[in-house]
């Protein structure tokens, strides 16, 4: 590791910019450091001297991209042992305009096998360490790519997040994730989780670095139909204070909800003490429904998760199960033998929740709580202008803590779902540290900031004042 | 709770084979999940709209001009068994 792993992407480009860093050489020192890889953050890595088309303004600049996203003729597995070996004849539009805009693909990360989970221990790959305390998960299941921008093994990686799968990760490591408005950035080579919550975004130092890539990849894209881009457009964050913002909190969804680590609400705290500060002001709001939201998305994700899986069958890409006699057979032996565990459940979740009898009680009144969840939201942003929770209830669990427990790992996502759900952007970003429940090191905490959909420009401005108060500099190995 | 017909049930129509040893397991987690999930069935929610999309998205239409698609050859590479120009399946048997 050297100084030059400790830049952001825009300090890296500014020297770059001025002739003070060749790109190459800048690429190199992370293809370089991926080699070393000791937290099984990446599936593939690039090799050092690796080039690109070149491009602006990401000019050579090295990304980890989750192993969700198709990378024409390069391994795509998306954690799962089904989709070994899988080439696909296509790249990912995100990743498209990444590559357009100059950066270089470094390396395919580590992830929850088909995007479920929150700890990253449901990849068929291995599970991936985090940097902090290699005894403790990630977070998930952006997990290699919040791994590896945390461990310095990637300035900046690009990941999905259904129900917090970059927030929560981003915040057990103690990096920026964002989740954007759904629509934001296009689907397109994204393999499908839940269809209506899916969404790309990024994963970095910095908020910066945040809006640098959100502004690559945000945009309609023909080749998904729900994409719409942010109109008109994302600029750089350059805010210094919140004066004259007013900052929303709701009581029971918040540092006083139960199950939530003292050491987290101890943050917390400090955190809305700044907002006032930065001249903010700290108003009360109601969201009622926010509590239902983990019912609600473990009815919708499920669904959709078991009709979109249905396409791994062993016809036309990955495993197929040899020896297996008639077709339904095939079918049902690949499916047994190229799922893991969690992905069997979710499957059978959704197919029940989905199956006759059982439809309105489960799916229809989990998209009427969806409904209610959004309602709450946009009752809230008539009153305040942005939301604050913490991002995650606890700060980074022991591997196997919570692998017994489908239930209690589930409960992880409490505080991201809400918005997945109502499709609104929020970021997480680190705030603090924090000692874990049992005594340890200490580890980090974000902050959650939730913004109207496509106000994403607001939010990342706010978040760059916090970020520039709240002054995190710990990191991995140095918490101080 | 889930029973053991509803597990077996299920897995026949999301076309997974489960070992018997697991049958338990399954009823057992899913029960308790849906345990979880059973808390909004309380909630009186008469005449709510149901929200399947989140954006404010009617007919998006585009222009219909024909592009080119993906070589046949590059889409069956990854196939299990491509043979000349089509994906080759097990026979689905008598019917």
């Amino acid at each position: 590791m050297s100084e030059l792993h400790e830049l952001t992407v825009a300090a890296a480009l500014q020297r770059i910019g001025a002739g003070e860093l060749a790109a190459d050489e800048y690429f190199d020192a992370y293809a370089e450091a991926t080699a070393d890889d000791d937290l099984n953050a990446f599936l593939w890595r690039a090799e050092p001297g690796s080039r690109g088309a070149g491009g602006e303004p990401l000019r050579g600049v090295p990304i980890g991209v989750k192993d969700l996203f198709c990378t024409e003729g390069i391994e795509t597995t998306a954690g799962s042992r089904i989709l070994e070996g899988y080439r696909p004849p296509y790249t990912a539009t995100a990743v498209r305009k990444l590559g357009e805009a100059g950066a270089r693909l470094l390396g395919k990360t580590n992830m929850d096998e088909f995007a479920m989970g929150s700890s990253n221990e449901n990849s068929a790959y291995g599970p991936v360490l985090n940097p902090w305390d290699r005894s403790r998960v990630p977070g998930g299941s952006s997990g290699g790519s919040a791994a590896a921008v945390a461990g310095r093994l990637a300035p900046a990686a690009i990941g999905t997040d259904t129900g917090g799968s970059i927030r929560q990760p981003a915040a057990l490591c103690g990096i920026v994730g964002l989740k954007p408005t759904y629509g934001a950035i296009s689907r397109y080579g994204m393999v499908a989780f839940a269809s209506s919550l899916d969404q790309c975004g990024p994963l970095t130092r910095d908020v910066t670095d945040s809006a640098l890539l959100l502004r690559t990849m945000e945009g309609r894209d023909p080749h998904d139909s729900t994409s719409v881009g942010i109109a008109p457009g994302v600029a750089l964050p350059s805010r210094e204070d919140l004066a004259g913002l007013r900052i929303g909190v709701a009581r029971d969804f918040s540092h006083h909800a139960e199950g939530v680590e003292p050491g987290v609400a101890e943050v917390f705290e400090r955190s809305l003490q700044l907002v006032a500060e930065l001249g903010g002001e700290v108003a009360e709001v109601e969201l009622p429904h926010a509590e239902h939201g983990i019912s609600a998305y473990y009815v919708i994700a499920p669904a959709e998760a078991s009709s979109n899986l249905a396409r791994y069958d062993g016809v036309r890409y990955g495993l197929r199960a040899e020896g297996s006699g008639e077709l339904v057979e095939m079918y049902e032996r690949t499916r047994a033998q190229g799922f893991g565990a969690e992905v069997k459940r979710r499957i059978m979740l959704g197919t029940y929740t989905l199956s006759s009898g059982y439809y309105d009680a489960y799916y229809g009144q989990a998209q009427r709580v969806r409904t209610k969840i959004a309602d709450d939201f946009a009752s809230a942003f008539e009153q305040v202008d942005l939301i604050l929770t913490p991002t995650s209830p606890s700060v980074a669990f022991e591997l196997g803590a919570k692998t017994a427990d489908p239930l209690a790992m589930y409960l992880s996502d409490y505080f991201t779902v809400p918005m997945s759900l109502a499709g609104i952007p929020a970021i997480s970003i680190p705030a603090g540290l924090a000692e874990p429940p049992g005594g340890g090191s200490r580890l980090p905490v974000g902050l959650q900031i939730t913004a109207p959909a496509f106000a994403e420009t607001a939010l990342l401005d706010a978040a760059h004042a916090l970020e520039r108060a709240i002054g995190f500099d710990a990191r991995p190995g140095c918490a101080g | 709770m889930i029973e053991r017909e509803q597990v077996l049930h299920v897995a026949r129509l999301a076309r997974l084979e489960i070992s018997e040893a697991d049958i338990e397991r399954i009823s057992g987690e899913l029960s308790g999940i849906l345990e979880h999930v059973d808390r909004i069935a309380t909630l009186d929610l008469e005449g709510v709209e149901p929200t399947s999309h989140v954006v404010a998205l009617e007919n998006v239409l585009r222009p219909d001009t024909p592009t080119p698609s993906l070589p046949r050859e590059r889409v069956l590479e990854p196939a299990p068994d491509p043979v000349d120009g089509a994906f080759r399946v097990p026979s689905p048997g008598p019917q």
